[in-house]
């Protein structure tokens, strides 16, 4: 069913010494990709295919090839992109009925700069509908299935991406976070999702949903690849008000430096009430390895941790109330027919848009309201700020910090039908979300069968440091 | 529990709600919003509040005219265009 999967330096050296070539790549993942769909649980991890798009991009690598010209680092490499993020001519739903014919004219820079490095980009992934949820059962074309389990949910909101690394689909994926919505999907699927620091990869082209806390970020089978994917898209974008200009480090080339004399913090609020108790053995357990490497492992505390899920959910929605007012019918997407312009509006965002994208539009255009802004909105701009400092303290003593990415392994499908119950699966995601700090979640084992991952998270623009001590743990982990 | 009239916010954000619906997402925003009452008891006085992560640190771009989309391109997703414009129904009616 779904091909071995490579990674980004053997595909490139494959194609360089021509024992295979950059379209029968291509060729292989869409067999693939057709070949799933037609099982009986099929992953459903793509909305839409971009076969010529990608089929002219490998016929450019293989011609680089046939000259014996230097291949970019990512040649050949067979990518799937998140559908908030959009691809010129290639059909941008956001998972949404609101855009279910938009057709983008121009790509996001994160999505041109794979391609300039060499990347064939296979099609669009599924999401919850413009990247609220944690299930993916949000998208309004379907849920996608969990390529460990298929009774389970891959996790959200990039479900789709760690779905498709994880069975075999495309080798790399771009997703979003704005509360974990790469981390835990990748911990979900057994595979590496890495948020960039806020401001590290542009975010042109992003269909915005809280932009306090959106990032993209890779997903992909090792941290070495999501090194490769980082240093194609990192650094400045003048298209991006709110990229830095912070220098960038040598992700992949940094990242044999030694781990050694690493410290580490281990929050001790996370160990609570509602982890699962062999996904906080695993997470221990994966402590001890990168103790055993000679880093030092100190206990912390991060006092305003329990508060960072109210926090978010009421500046993520209070920004998407925002950010959603612009799919009103007139200039693109779905439009209801109605007789006056009010109507229209109503009537074409009441049709487009999903239960939990109307929740959240409904209590972020509450919390901004009149006479509730400076008890919501304000207050939790305010606690923001202490949980963020939480985090300058504790980077005061340590390197890193590492936790569970998520309480849990993946649920069953339909399993979690309230809302606030399924906010909570995010209490480990959401605070470097809020800070603004870059996280990795790396496969760290299985809980109950099901994989579990180890969440390090660094200060801002220590993206190196993150993925180098990834890289270690993943050498040492045994599997 | 928080004062919430679903209607008056649905008006307010433009969506127009069933009656199920309105009465499913009352009760969801209620529930959430008795979650997020706990923020009150954090004292954050003096605190300042955090707009964004991290203060831009890269000038903006300089102001110059750039051709993005043709007339064409910017209309091509449009519900309704005519003459080069998008065409929405009357917001006004003089009868």
């Amino acid at each position: 069913m779904s091909i071995p999967t490579p990674s980004v330096e053997l595909i490139r050296t494959q194609i360089a010494e021509r024992q295979t070539t950059a379209t029968a790549v291509a060729e292989q993942h869409f067999a693939a990709i057709a070949a799933d769909d037609a099982t009986d649980l099929p992953l459903h991890a793509y909305l839409t295919l971009s076969r010529e798009r990608a089929l002219q991009q490998a016929a450019r690598i293989d011609a680089l090839a046939d000259r014996g010209d230097p291949l970019p680092p990512l040649a050949g490499l067979p990518v799937g992109i998140k559908d908030v993020l959009s691809t010129e001519g290639i059909r941008t739903t956001c998972a949404s009925r609101v855009l279910e014919n938009y057709v983008p004219a121009y790509d996001a820079t994160a999505v041109a700069r794979l391609e300039a490095a060499g990347a064939v980009i296979l099609g669009k992934l599924n999401c919850d509908e413009f990247a609220m949820g944690s299930t993916t059962e949000n998208s309004a074309y379907g849920v996608t299935r969990n390529p460990r389990a298929r009774s389970r949910v891959p996790g959200g909101s990039s479900g789709g991406s760690a779905a498709a690394v994880g069975g075999g689909l495309c080798v790399a994926a771009l997703g979003t976070d704005t509360g974990g919505s790469i981390r835990q999907p990748a911990a979900f699927c057994g595979v590496v999702g890495l948020l960039p620091t806020y401001g590290r990869v542009s975010r042109f082209g992003l269909a915005a949903f809280a932009s306090s806390l959106d990032h993209v970020g890779p997903l992909a089978h090792s941290a070495k690849d999501c090194a490769y994917l980082l240093e194609a898209m990192a650094g400045h974008d003048p298209l991006d008000a709110t990229s830095a200009m912070a220098p960038l480090a040598n992700y992949v080339a940094g990242l044999e430096a030694p781990i050694q004399g690493l410290k580490i913090g281990v929050p001790r609020e996370v160990f609570g009430a509602g982890l699962d108790p062999e996904v906080e053995a695993r997470t221990h357990a994966a402590i001890d390895i990168l103790r055993g490497a000679g880093c030092t492992i100190v206990d912390i505390s991060l006092p305003s941790h329990d508060a960072a899920i109210a926090v978010y959910y009421v500046i993520a929605t209070a920004e998407a109330s925002s950010n959603l007012a612009r799919y009103d019918g007139v200039r693109y997407g779905r439009r209801a027919p109605a007789a006056s312009l009010a109507n229209m509006y109503r009537q074409t965002r009441d049709q487009g848009f999903g239960a939990e994208v109307k929740r959240r539009i409904l209590l972020g255009t509450y919390v901004l309201s009149a006479g509730y802004y400076d008890a919501y909105y304000r207050k939790a701009q305010q606690v923001r700020a202490l949980v963020a400092g939480d985090y300058q303290r504790a980077f005061g003593g340590v390197d890193l910090i590492a936790t569970p990415t998520t309480p849990t392994p993946a649920f069953k499908l339909g399993e979690k039908a309230d809302p606030l119950e399924l906010y909570m699966a995010d209490t480990f995601t959401v605070p470097a979300s809020l800070a603004g700090i870059p996280g990795i979640s790396v496969p760290c084992g299985l809980a109950h069968g099901l994989p579990v991952g180890l969440q390090l998270m660094a200060p801002a623009f220590e993206e190196e440091r993150l993925l180098r001590a990834a890289h270690h743990f993943e050498s040492l982990r045994g599997f | 529990m928080p004062d919430i009239n679903i209607n008056d916010i649905a008006a307010l954000a433009h969506l127009d709600l069933t009656a199920e619906e309105a009465t499913g997402l009352q009760r969801d925003l209620e529930a959430i919003l008795g979650y997020v009452a706990r923020l009150s008891q954090i004292p954050t006085e003096g605190v300042a509040p955090m707009s964004q992560p991290l203060a831009p640190d890269a000038p903006l771009r300089e102001d110059h005219i750039r051709v993005w989309f043709t007339p064409a391109q910017a209309l091509a997703n449009a519900p309704a265009a005519r003459d080069g414009m998008f065409e929405v129904p009357k917001i006004i009616d003089r009868g």
